[in-house]
């Protein structure tokens, strides 16, 4: 992996600028994005909706282009980061295929990566393991719950061993009692593997909470107002949540948010 | 037991009224021929008489159901399928044709869609030429179809077949352009990240999230499989197949056998999308869809 002096620098980006052509004038979804990640680095994205924080994951992998600006993945181009499948997408909603069981629809990357059946299977075994889906692997996708569907989707995006997970509101569309306990567990997964995370989401606790690092974003045009370094601890209970530090960031990302985003 | 009962009422209610409006026609629509008869002979006849004897008759405007049942009995059961009035020979004629169309259909129809989903240009140019085809009454070009292939040495069972093929192509790649393309955005997006090719993304993601589609369009073409089969027994000389049966029929006035004909196709077009109906419910059942 070392490729040179910015090794541990995973993203790279400098006056990023994405337009899209609407029918009615162009949409500036992303405007002179600075943006750096380290490796190891937990980072949430979050702003109101239309501030371009999926945009700008989907411009780290490669799934939308930038009209200007300079962006690099791993030190690569976003595309040759795709083709070397530098990381792991995880999607608003499972996106599992339905008529593959759990370890076949987790075994999907590995399929069209060319792996033998037992590195295959050794590996889903291990990523369903991590993900706490293990004995669930002959299921079908509809027999399970939404939580158990977003949780075999992350280890669908653990599976090949991508340094870089990329995650877009998954846990949105979950209740709050499933979505705390999939936050700790993510926390978990993140200390263990080391990887480094991009996460969108519009909660400011569930961006306290996990991440090390917050990039707070506004709409129209979607921009970067204020990047937080968070210093609470790396050990981190549900409880760390009524702590007065974490009520501290919290409180300065709402007032970021609430400054780059006028109501009129 | 309530399950079946509870199943099969309803349609056993339709059917009993299907049957009480059946025979009641059948006795207006014969009655002036029968009075004109009784009139005639100068009988003194009752309602019942006319009744019985509306019937019984043996060119009926309308047959009564039973005059059916007894018929295809007749022509089923108790004829040897080798003989010319077996409804089992015609009928087996009938789905020979009906079963090599609907296969042959099939597999244009999924090669079609292939091609459309896969090359724009296909797409452009296809798809009016496609939609166009079945602009056309296929009782005007069945017998052009018969006449051209027949020039060209091709008689019997295939261009009768080719009939069937004709319609049942059209709902097998609508169905299945639409099926190859339902996965949503999100499915190509993830095949994307993994740097997936595209023979990958066909066969991984499109083609079976096509299945259910090309399912349902199977059932709607082996019913007009069977609708061009009989279509193409018309021009063919009426020489075998339950067209050939409606043909003969009409030429002699035998409406029991008009009638005959048309209730074996409706119940051979019933099974056949029948067999389909579970051969996909079995099948979507193993993909782990719920049919």
């Amino acid at each position: 992996m070392a490729r040179d002096a910015t090794i541990s620098r995973v993203i790279d980006a400098e006056k990023l600028s994405l337009t899209f052509d609407a029918n009615d004038g162009p949409v500036h979804a992303l405007k002179d994005v600075d943006l750096a990640i380290e490796k190891g680095d937990f980072v949430s994205f979050i702003g109101p909706s239309g501030c371009g924080k999926t945009t700008l994951l989907r411009v780290i992998a490669d799934l939308e282009h930038p009209t200007s600006g300079s962006i690099t993945v791993n030190g690569m181009t976003p595309e040759q980061a795709r083709l070397e499948r530098a990381y792991g997408y995880v999607f608003q909603a499972p996106a599992l295929l339905a008529w593959r069981t759990i370890e076949r629809n987790v075994g999907l990357p590995l399929e069209i990566m060319g792996l033998s059946a037992a590195e295959k299977a050794e590996r889903v075994a291990r990523t369903l393991e991590l993900v706490g889906l293990d004995g669930f692997g002959r299921k079908f996708p509809w027999q399970l719950s939404g939580g158990m569907q977003q949780r075999a989707s992350i280890a669908r995006a653990l599976a090949f061993d991508a340094d870089l997970l990329l995650m877009d509101e998954p846990f949105g569309a979950l209740d709050e009692i499933v979505r705390d306990h999939l936050n700790e567990q993510l926390l978990q997964l993140w200390q263990k593997t080391g990887k480094t995370i991009c996460f969108v989401t519009h909660s400011i606790p569930e961006a306290v909470y996990l991440s090390n690092k917050i990039v707070v974003m506004s709409p129209r045009p979607g921009r970067v107002t204020d990047i937080i370094e968070s210093d609470l601890p790396a050990e981190r209970p549900l409880d760390i949540r009524e702590s007065k530090r974490f009520l501290e960031i919290a409180q300065r990302v709402r007032t970021g948010l609430r400054e780059g985003h006028s109501y009129e | 037991m309530t399950g079946a009962l509870s199943r099969v009422f309803p349609i056993a209610t339709v059917v009993a009224a299907i049957m009480v409006v059946w025979y009641g026609f059948t006795v207006y629509l014969n009655s002036p021929w029968q009075i004109d008869r009784y009139e005639k002979a100068g009988i003194e006849w009752q309602m019942g008489d006319l009744v019985r004897d509306t019937m019984a008759h043996d060119r009926p405007i309308l047959p009564a159901p039973h005059q059916i049942v007894v018929e295809i009995w007749e022509t089923t059961v108790e004829k040897k399928i080798t003989s010319k009035r077996s409804l089992i020979f015609h009928g087996s004629v009938t789905l020979s044709s009906t079963l090599l169309g609907f296969a042959m259909g099939t597999i244009l129809g999924i090669g079609l869609a292939v091609s459309i989903v896969e090359n724009r240009a296909m797409d452009k140019s296809l798809m009016p030429w496609i939609i166009t085809s079945q602009t056309i009454p296929i009782l005007a070009i069945a017998p052009m179809i018969i006449v051209v292939l027949n020039a060209v040495g091709l008689s019997g069972l295939v261009p009768k077949a080719m009939i069937s093929t004709y319609l049942s192509f059209f709902p097998v790649v609508v169905g299945m352009v639409k099926g190859l393309r339902s996965p949503d955005p999100m499915h190509i997006d993830l095949m994307r990240t993994y740097n997936s090719s595209r023979l990958q993304m066909f066969l991984k993601l499109r083609l079976p999230a096509s299945v259910p589609f090309l399912f349902a369009s199977m059932k709607v073409a082996i019913a007009i499989s069977l609708v061009g089969a009989i279509v193409g027994e018309l021009p063919t000389g009426a020489v075998a197949g339950l067209g050939a049966r409606l043909l003969a029929g009409s030429y002699y006035g035998q409406t029991i056998q008009i009638w005959s004909a048309l209730i074996s196709a409706a119940c051979m077009a019933a099974l056949l999308v029948g067999v389909v109906g579970v051969i996909s419910h079995v099948t979507l059942k193993r993909m782990g869809l719920r049919a």
